[in-house]
């Protein structure tokens, strides 16, 4: 077993870790906090089945951010649409044998074509941050970076084109990582590359803004039916105050 | 300290999106709050010596008690999609007043002393202590932000900025730093019922002023209970309404329209005040104190309605906050919902054919109509999505023969505050106020252009006296602001049979 499998392997351990357990914890904070007064933005449906549809709405197709400015949802919606074809056809590395329909060659090509695109909305997002002088004001440096750090994920992942490497081998790692029979990683360096930015990705993401994705379910604004006078909304904090009195 | 001159905004055909402007309106913040009002609500009288320890205390309590809170300060993408959408950013061009830059005062805090990577990489995520500036930065900007929630609408997260200047004006409170304004008007309210501080004997004067003046003025006997057991409908209305203008033309409607309908109403002397500037200052404590005023009075009277008078602030504690708060009403006639507004009052009464217009009684006007900001997008009116919106619309249509909407982007959920909202209606501002004010006076200028547009009408007491100020600022006439139900009164075909 090669230096460079043993340190891949336990990396990916170890962010994998990281990200779920992260992750699982920020949920958990998230649904323990109450919301204890009703706050819905219009249009606000009255029902938990409204709410759904608004959900799906918004992240499906961010119908928020299209009102709001179209050049940031246009880049912003392709960013994620193609996040979703790209992981889409990385799952023929985590699937043995291989789902079906994930080696539909319809499957494959879009995965391989979103990662332009996904390239193309970020550099649009990127942009923005430079060249509005609004956006500019608000960007930090951990803004950019992560924008250049998603860049380059897909930039090594398409350079891969070019400069291949053996994804069979590559598939047995990942399958063999998930079902504790490791075999060896391949040690091209455009490969490591990208799974290096990756593994950094699955370590940041429970500690930075890429929370938005559960925090738009736990948005109170979009996650509220309107039906404060028909059903009383009360928090637990809020019932106590009732019994001190 | 006197308030500086400052120079007047030119009202412009379509402005384009302001280049910024940093530190533009730094120098703005409200009075602060004396030390007496401060202790009435329960605050320290002035800046405490621990107040950063004790403001961080504050701020990780809100961050349990508020989901809100939490969640919108960890989800900001910084996308940029809010920063052309506050008014006071459109008015002032300063960069505090984008609202993600409003929140970001916030957030910076947060980073800092609540995640990890504010703790070990400040400069990289735009983590800050909670200094001294940076307490200053809040007072002023945190004053700047009427929590309208035109930003929540339009993020892709629907982060809403109201629910971030809420808390950190709760944690200044918590500090000894509060507001003159908001303040000073919670205490009259918990001392004497309303945010004018009238008492009961001068407040069954002025109704019976009113009584005179509309006796003399239609020949119609109409009343203004006050305290009256045993009536059916208890109508909790903004102070302001009992003598300001244009407000008290629009109490007059109501009476005419409960007189007409034959509906046996009364005021409260205890909850002489629908507004709750308990909201503005974030604390669910002073919001539910003045809340229960209206359970209590509602209980001592004996109603079966709660109606609201046009309040717009009012409006969104009463129908998103009054069952939480103050709840359950289970005492009151379960075939109306608790609380009403007036307007869907009025809107039933015309569906039922109950009350008769003639419009021709305001053909002297032609109308268009001001969605006030927290009734616009923190409310709802005749259980329909969208009827706050509707319903007024169709009232003004039933009692009028002109009527013309403002642009699309500029009503509706998309409406612009009026600039005076969320506690900032205060003369110590009033440069804040009519830069505010920009956005809806370019939008009003349009439809006078286009269409001969004569008059606004408005569903909120806060918008009615703003307007009242920057018409004139802006070279409209004062007059031009209207109550809506100014309207209904207007042209209300009274019987003049009753004595």
């Amino acid at each position: 077993m090669s230096f460079v499998t043993i340190f891949y392997g336990i990396s990916f351990y170890v962010a994998t870790l990281i990200l779920f357990i992260g992750l699982a914890y920020r949920i958990y904070e998230y649904s323990i906090i109450p919301a204890p007064l009703k706050i819905p933005t219009p249009p606000a449906p009255k029902t938990k089945k409204g709410v759904a549809v608004r959900l799906f709405r918004e992240v499906v197709f961010f119908e928020s951010l299209f009102s709001a400015t179209k050049w940031t949802w246009l880049f912003g919606w392709l960013f994620h649409f193609a996040l979703l074809l790209a992981a889409l056809r990385h799952l023929r590395y985590f699937t043995d044998p291989v789902w079906f329909w994930v080696s539909w060659e319809i499957v494959q090509a879009a995965g391989h074509y979103a990662g332009y695109m996904m390239v193309f909305g970020l550099i649009g997002l990127l942009g923005r941050r430079i060249f509005v002088d609004r956006v500019r004001y608000i960007s930090n440096p951990s803004d950019y970076l992560m924008l250049i750090l998603i860049i380059s994920i897909a930039l090594t992942g398409l350079l891969m084109k070019w400069f291949h490497t053996d994804i069979y081998a590559v598939k047995m790692f990942f399958v063999g990582l998930m079902y504790f029979q490791w075999s060896e990683l391949p040690s091209d360096f455009i490969l490591l590359l990208h799974l290096s930015l990756v593994l950094l990705l699955m370590i940041i993401f429970p500690y930075s803004k890429l929370l938005h994705a559960p925090g738009l379910f736990f948005s109170p604004t979009r996650n509220q039916p309107d039906n404060a006078r028909d059903q009383r909304h009360i928090s637990d904090w809020a019932k106590k105050l009732e019994s001190k009195k | 300290m006197a308030v500086k001159e400052f120079e007047k905004p030119i009202l412009k055909e379509y402005s384009p999106i302001p280049k910024l402007v940093e530190q533009a309106t730094s120098h703005l913040a409200p009075f602060k709050s004396k030390e007496d009002f401060q202790k009435s609500l329960g605050y320290p009288g002035e800046l405490v010596d621990n107040w950063q320890e004790v403001a961080l205390g504050k701020m990780g309590d809100l961050l349990k008690k508020y989901r809100s809170l939490r969640v919108y300060m960890d989800s900001c993408i910084q996308c940029g999609a809010c920063t052309d959408k506050c008014h006071y950013y459109l008015g002032t061009k300063d960069p505090n007043n984008m609202p993600v830059g409003r929140q970001n005062l916030m957030r910076g805090v947060y980073r800092k002393h609540f995640t990890l990577p504010g703790k070990f990489f400040p400069k990289l995520v735009g983590a800050v202590d909670l200094t001294k500036e940076v307490l200053d930065d809040w007072y002023s900007y945190y004053h700047q932000c009427s929590q309208c929630r035109r930003c929540a609408v339009f993020c892709p997260i629907g982060i809403d900025t109201a629910e971030i200047s809420m808390a950190a004006r709760e944690i200044m409170d918590s500090v000894g730093v509060g507001q003159k304004y908001c303040n000073e008007i919670i205490g009259k309210v918990h001392k004497i019922g309303n945010n004018l501080g009238l008492p009961k004997p001068a407040l069954a004067d002025t109704l019976e002023g009113l009584e005179e003046d509309v006796e003399e003025d239609i020949g119609v006997d109409v009343k203004f209970p006050l305290d009256v057991k045993g009536a059916d409908v208890l109508l909790i209305t903004p102070s302001a309404d009992f003598f300001a203008e244009p407000h008290v033309d629009g109490l007059i409607g109501y009476a005419k329209v409960f007189h007409q309908a034959g509906i046996s109403w009364t005021l409260s002397s205890h909850a002489s005040e629908a507004a709750n500037f308990g909201m503005f200052i974030g604390s669910y404590d002073n919001m539910r104190k003045l809340a229960l005023r209206i359970r209590e009075a509602a209980l001592d009277l004996g109603v079966k309605r709660i109606v609201f008078g046009e309040c717009g602030h009012a409006w969104r504690v009463a129908y998103s906050f009054l069952n939480t708060l103050a709840g359950p009403f289970d005492f009151l006639d379960p075939r109306y919902p608790v609380p009403q507004h007036i307007c869907e009052v009025t809107h039933d009464l015309i569906n039922k054919n109950v009350l008769q217009f003639d419009k021709s009684a305001n053909d002297g006007k032609i109308i268009t109509f001001h969605d006030s900001c927290n009734v616009a997008r923190a409310s709802n009116m005749g259980d329909i999505i969208g009827g706050q919106f509707s319903l007024p619309r169709d009232i003004i249509k039933a009692t009028t023969n002109n009527f013309y909407d403002m642009d699309d982007e500029t009503i509706m959920e998309k409406t612009f505050c009026c600039g005076g909202g969320g506690g900032l209606l205060t003369d110590d501002l009033i440069e804040l106020r009519m830069k505010g004010a920009q956005p809806r006076m370019e939008a009003l200028k349009r439809v006078v252009e286009d269409h001969g547009v004569t008059h606004m009408a408005a569903i909120c007491a806060i918008c009615k006296s703003q307007f009242s100020k920057a018409f004139q600022y802006y070279g409209f006439e004062l007059d031009q602001i209207i109550s809506l139900h100014q309207l209904v009164g207007d042209a209300l075909i009274m019987n003049k049979k009753e004595l």
